[in-house]
């Protein structure tokens, strides 16, 4: 049926092939078509379309997006989507290009539309502890994709209007999300509203006693137990909702590597700063954050997803099941 | 000055494991370095080190991040590779390096292969580039271990080593025995790397290998004199390195290497044998008489 429809694609005003594809879907019930940045957008979807749809992740399970490479299956995927899912904010610094050379014309959903972005200076704000020495070096911790475009201009400053592109780190910005990826899909199948509708109503209710589930766990303990370290700075919206203090180590991340001034820095840190516990994220070198608990004594607290989910049948292979796994690992390192 | 040199070492315990490392790499480097210098294979030491990746790759999917699992993959590649190729040279009539070549090229497709079908770029970052910063317990005994074992083998077969290396016919007429004392010097070649790839990374590796090898050259023609000289050059490299890294922020595998290429540029210039400098003396003399 599709197959048909396709050619129109070229040459008709996606409006106008709104208006054609959305009987011809209605009739056949067969799933469209989704594509999805990553495996976290990838499950938000698969929970709103439901049988309706049929998902695909460009970057799968444990696999960080910030350094793939797209390969030409991947523009071919693309092509062949009715439906494309990004994070936007600049996340995927690849997929501009992809979209471009893949000659995709169909709805594309940008999930942070509507997010309050975090800037990379008051990604911190949470931090009550105003000392110059640590404001300075924790701002620092972001390399994405986005900012090895101009890495060097990024040296000191903070105030060039980057933004943090993490937003699904707050469960109420899981709700936008939610609430973005719902409109898409109904855009494309006018047909199925109702369907769709209670299916995102029902799943950002889910977020939503999440959300109040994780406020009501973490607020019983007291600032100094709440600074943990992670390997790779990816929880500025968690740390601002949440009120847990995330600490990285200046110029850490997943492509570059490390100096031994940064290690030095961060266990200096750690010592200062009586941090509770490490934690080492999905995708990172795990053997460097050893190195580090060994040398201040800190617990390893388990893994913290941030960027991706864990594989199929794991604890984190959903984005529900990914946050409650992150604030089991947080409050079993920070208890006493 | 005490500071700047003792400090770092003495406050952090992976600072103190990182220097053991590049001190033991930079042991065997001299020698090792030195022989191949000698036998013209200054580049073999690049084909083997990539000639780790598929075992290397396969020891990832088997274990994971663990050092041994990985180590013995890589070992045991490489050694394919280069007994491999010093199989099909005493055959055939090609040299080598040809078919040395030859077999790194295809290790290193075949390692690159697995890696992307694994999934990850990470993981061959980390392969590639590996972190001295990262060397625990496990990867200093691998490192002690491996150390040991070369220093012996290269003591076996050191007077074979020195006399084929000036003198290819020499290792001929030793037949059997000189093709032996050849593959087991490929067997030290291979072991070094085994060593060094974990802490420094497949490419910085050869970089502590070669360079202070090369640069010794120009100190003296005298080979034990000279193993000796690259020795410490790497050592100095390792140790100096570790320095930079820690005070101006520098990756530290890159770091050290870029250090053994300074010390390399300075013997460049006002070494003792062939320099630069020496030449430019001779050259005046020689207008003058």
């Amino acid at each position: 049926m599709f197959k048909r429809i396709r050619p129109l694609f070229s040459i008709t005003a996606l409006s106008t092939l709104l208006l054609v594809a959305a009987p011809s879907q209605a009739a056949t019930d067969k799933p469209i078509n989704v594509v999805a940045s990553f495996s976290i957008l990838a499950n938000m979807t698969e929970e709103i379309g439901g049988p309706l749809v049929s998902v695909t992740s460009l970057v799968g399970p444990d696999s960080d997006a910030h350094v793939f490479n797209p390969t030409p299956a991947d523009a071919r995927t693309l092509a062949s989507a009715d439906v494309v899912v990004i994070n936007g904010l600049g996340f995927e610094g690849w997929i501009d290009r992809l979209i471009k050379s893949s000659g995709f014309k169909g709805e594309l959903a940008v999930a942070s539309k509507g997010v309050q972005p975090l800037g990379f200076a008051d990604e911190h704000a949470g931090q009550e502890h105003g000392d110059d020495d640590h404001g300075h070096d924790h701002g620092h911790g972001h390399e994405h994709e986005h900012e090895k475009v101009h890495a060097d201009s990024h040296a000191d400053k903070h105030d060039h209007g980057d933004v943090d592109p993490h937003a699904w780190q707050d469960l109420r910005n899981g709700q936008i999300y939610a609430a973005n990826i719902r409109d898409a899909l109904i855009a494309v199948m006018p047909a199925h509203r109702d369907q769709i509708n209670a299916r995102a109503d029902q799943y950002i209710e889910a977020i939503q006693v999440l959300d109040q589930a994780t406020r009501d766990r973490l607020a019983p303990l007291s600032p100094p137990f709440k600074r943990i370290i992670t390997s790779h700075d990816s929880f500025g919206y968690f740390a601002k909702a949440y009120g847990v203090e995330f600490f990285a180590a200046q110029g850490w991340s997943t492509d570059r590597e490390v100096s031994a001034g940064d290690m030095a820095r961060l266990v200096r840190e750690i010592r200062d700063d009586n941090v509770r516990a490490i934690f080492v994220e999905n995708m990172s070198d795990p053997r460097l954050m050893q190195q580090i608990s060994e040398e201040t004594g800190v617990r390893i607290g388990g893994q913290l997803y941030s960027d991706a989910l864990s594989p199929p049948g794991t604890v984190a292979d959903t984005y529900l099941k990914m946050f409650e796994s992150n604030i089991n690992t947080i409050l079993q390192a920070i208890e006493p | 000055m005490v500071d700047f040199f003792w400090a770092p070492f003495a406050e952090f315990a992976f600072m103190q494991r990182a220097l053991v490392a590049s001190l033991a790499l930079g042991l065997i480097s001299g020698p090792v370095g030195v022989l191949l210098v000698m036998r013209r294979m200054s580049l073999a030491g690049d084909a083997i080190s990539h000639a780790v990746l598929p075992g290397a790759a396969v020891g990832y999917m088997i274990a994971g991040m663990s050092l041994p699992v990985l180590g013995l993959g890589a070992f045991i590649t490489a050694l394919l590779v280069a007994l491999l190729a010093s199989g099909v040279s005493n055959v055939t009539s090609q040299r080598e390096d040809a078919s040395l070549a030859a077999f790194y090229l295809m290790a290193l497709a075949i390692g690159v292969t697995l890696v992307s079908m694994h999934g990850s770029n990470i993981d061959l970052m980390h392969l590639l580039f590996g972190s001295i910063l990262a060397v625990d317990e496990t990867a200093l005994l691998l490192i002690a271990g491996a150390t040991t074992v070369t220093l012996i083998l290269l003591a076996m077969i050191w007077r074979v080593l020195l006399g084929s290396s000036f003198d290819p016919l020499f290792l001929a007429q030793y037949g059997r025995s000189g093709r032996v004392a050849n593959q087991l010097f490929m067997l030290t070649v291979v072991l070094t790397f085994v060593a060094c790839f974990q802490t420094l990374g497949t490419l910085m590796a050869v970089g502590l290998l070669m360079l202070p090898a090369i640069a010794a050259k120009f100190w003296s023609r005298d080979i034990p004199i000279a193993c000796l000289l690259a020795s410490g050059f790497a050592m100095l490299s390792g140790t100096i390195g570790l320095l930079l890294s820690y005070h101006a922020s520098l990756p530290s595998g890159p770091a050290i290497v870029l250090t053994a290429g300074v010390i390399y540029l300075t013997s460049l210039f006002v070494g003792t044998h062939d320099s630069l400098l020496i030449h430019s003396i001779r050259s005046t003399r020689h207008r003058e008489s």
